[in-house]
């Protein structure tokens, strides 16, 4: 199996998926001759030529409504939004019509959209480049969210968002994007959505995260008999796999890097309260950004949860 | 160095049924008599639909309802103009471009009375379910029609909007995506000189509406909207050469909204009678009739039978709405996703 990085594991997802089925086309900003900021979709438009790889104005809300219709037409489009921070303006065509097309239209019409957007920080980026807003789009029925952590999951996922029958946020972490090569198969395979992976299984403790925040926890854990589940999928979450999972180690710490109000590890935290607290050996824990506006790169570590707070948050759980 | 004019432009108005019922010979569609008896029964049924949607409401049979009166030929005769296989995407005060689509009239009360089984559109139509927030729908438009060209389907898609949706940003984002993709798309822009109760003039300092399009890179031209052989024939124009390969236009039909906002508003309190009074002289049935008189096609029988069948159809659409079962509350929860998600499954044991 060749080594790749997340950045080549997506491009042979869209490339193969491309090939597969001609209803799959790309669009966004600079997707086309540009092969993307990132180069996640370099090489597709000579392959797949103009008009299934097209590069658009520079109007999120343009990308995303455009997709929606091409969506119900019977199109599969793979939208792009060059930065999470930018998708703000396309929020209204995802809350207000993709999320809603099938329940507004009783199934008549749905919306086989995939929207690629890269987020999170560690990139050294100017400000509106290193959001991580998935939590908005957790809390929109009709909406699914997946977040993947390495290269090989991200091809699975993204084969499996894009057969999805229903719209899909694809949240590809910058820091990730080049940090990890691993083995990807080069053959199709799909990682189902809704389910959770246990990245390294463990006794003691739980530690659920997704994304850039995955790795960290698997490095504070090092040496430990601790669970990390790696949550692939935000919206619908896992929740079996989380609660087999607090039930057996009694402890659960929760990392992501988007702010502690009203984030995801506030719904699982609650989530596992609701149906896990007799098996709980301790308080869930919760190890995530500041409730602060994301700094310039100067303060970004200090922002983003380190090794050292998410070692220290199990320290605390192990007490119990 | 010279400063010199690198582009101008002109912006026609299109005119052929006046006020009295006369029509330019040479402007008129190519429309046959039966055809254009066809316009006139949907415009009356239309109307009528829209009256016994208004006495619903008041007797609490409907929710609140966005009338169309006044505007039946902008959205009749450009919905006629269009074939089976055309998309249309509508807002929500465009019933009279459902009916004329062809949209059961029963499944239009099913949805203002508050049931959503009313949008499912029917397998053989391509109508999109109608679109509340303002403006949001002309992109979709815009992608359904850049998806035909890439199928390289003859099919051809209609977005409906009015003055007010103009001011949005997704009508900048999506003319300007069809423009650049030369897609096969018809923006029919009902001015009805008022959004709410903000007059055409805080929307724009434009001109008109038709101008926009320039900015675009496309033509843009506009009608009088109480006129069905304007309308029907900027459409037609404009649906032809959006199967030819020629891109978008954006028809403004200078119209006027005759009704109260919607039912839960009251115009009295930021319009005057006199513009309504002056609007009534316009009314797009009204000229049509005499048109159809001056040609012999009116006949006080056909007339009669016409309000008549109308009548009935509307009682019988109000009948079956009004008999359907209720939604079951599963509903609310089964449409979110193709398959429930393990929350909502337990959330339907509600049930």
């Amino acid at each position: 199996m060749p080594r790749m990085n997340m950045v080549q594991a997506i491009n042979l997802a869209l490339k193969q998926e491309m090939a597969r089925d001609d209803s799959v086309i790309v669009m966004g900003e600079d997707v086309g001759r540009d092969g993307g900021v990132f180069r996640v979709t370099e090489g597709l438009l000579e392959k797949f030529g103009p008009e299934r790889v097209m590069d658009t104005p520079l109007s999120e809300s343009g990308i995303v409504g455009t997709a929606i219709g091409m969506a119900a037409y019977g199109l599969k489009p793979v939208a792009e939004i060059q930065f999470m921070g930018f998708i703000y303006p396309a929020l209204d065509q995802i809350f207000s019509h993709a999320s809603r097309l099938r329940s507004r239209s009783r199934g008549r019409y749905n919306c086989p959209l995939v929207v690629r957007t890269p987020y999170g920080a560690g990139i050294r980026a100017p400000e509106i480049h290193s959001e991580s807003t998935e939590a908005l789009f957790c809390h929109m029925p009709g909406i699914k969210v997946v977040v993947p952590s390495t290269p090989s999951t991200a091809k699975g996922l993204l084969i499996s968002a894009i057969r999805d029958p229903d719209p899909v946020v694809f949240l590809e972490s910058t820091r990730v994007y080049r940090q990890i090569k691993e083995d990807v198969d080069e053959e199709e395979y799909a990682v189902p959505l809704g389910k959770a992976r246990i990245a390294r299984a463990g006794k003691e403790v739980t530690l659920v995260a997704w994304g850039s925040m995955l790795h960290r926890c698997l490095k504070a854990t090092e040496g430990m008999d601790a669970e990390v589940i790696d949550l692939m999928t935000l919206s619908p979450f896992d929740e079996e796999t989380l609660y087999k999972s607090a039930k057996k180690t009694g402890r659960v710490v929760i990392v992501h890097e988007a702010p502690k109000t009203c984030g995801v590890g506030g719904e699982i935290s609650a989530s596992l309260a609701e149906d896990a607290m007799l098996y709980l050996k301790a308080p869930i824990m919760r190890v995530t950004g500041y409730d602060a506006v994301i700094p310039l790169p100067k303060l970004e570590d200090y922002y983003m949860p380190t090794v050292g707070r998410i070692k220290k948050a199990v320290g605390e759980v192990m007490k119990y | 160095m010279p400063e010199n004019t690198i582009e101008s432009y002109n912006i026609k108005r299109l005119d052929i049924l006046n006020e009295k019922g006369e029509a330019d010979e040479a402007l008129m569609p190519p429309l046959s008599d039966e055809q254009i008896k066809e316009i006139y029964e949907l415009l009356v049924l239309c109307r009528t639909f829209d009256h016994r949607a208004l006495n619903l409401q008041r007797e609490g049979r409907i929710g609140t309802y966005a009338s169309i009166l006044g505007q039946e030929a902008s959205q009749v005769a450009s919905a006629f103009a269009l074939e089976k296989a055309d998309w249309a995407f509508p807002s929500f005060r465009e019933m009279g471009v459902y009916i004329a689509r062809g949209y059961p009239p029963y499944m239009l009360f099913q949805y203002w009375s508050g049931d959503e089984r009313g949008l499912k559109t029917p397998e053989d139509l391509n109508v999109f379910p109608v679109c509340i927030p303002v403006g949001t729908h002309l992109p979709h438009a815009s992608g359904a029609a850049m998806a035909a060209k890439y199928r390289k389907d003859k099919v051809a898609s209609a977005v409906y909007f009015g003055d007010g949706g103009t001011s949005e940003g997704d009508f900048h984002e999506a003319l300007n995506f069809a423009g650049v993709f030369k897609a096969p798309v018809i923006f029919v822009c009902q001015n009805n000189q008022w959004a709410i109760s903000v007059p055409r003039e805080r929307q724009t300092a434009a001109k008109t509406l038709a101008q926009k399009a320039v900015a675009y890179g496309f033509e843009g031209i506009q009608v009088d909207g109480n006129d069905v052989f304007a309308v029907y024939k900027a459409t037609k124009d404009a649906v032809d050469k959006a199967k030819n390969g020629e891109g978008p236009t954006l028809i403004e039909c200078y119209t006027y909204r005759m009704s109260d906002h919607t039912t839960a508003d009251d115009a009295s309190r930021y319009r005057q009678k006199e513009e309504i009074e002056k609007w009534k002289e316009k009314d797009p049935i009204l000229r049509l009739e005499l048109f159809m008189e001056k040609k012999g096609m009116l006949t006080d029988e056909y007339r009669n039978k016409v309000g008549e069948d109308a009548k009935k159809k509307v009682d019988e659409a109000v009948k079956t709405a009004e008999s359907v079962e209720p939604p079951q509350p599963p509903d609310m929860i089964k449409f979110t996703y193709e398959e429930p998600t393990e929350r909502q499954q337990r959330e339907l044991r509600d049930f």
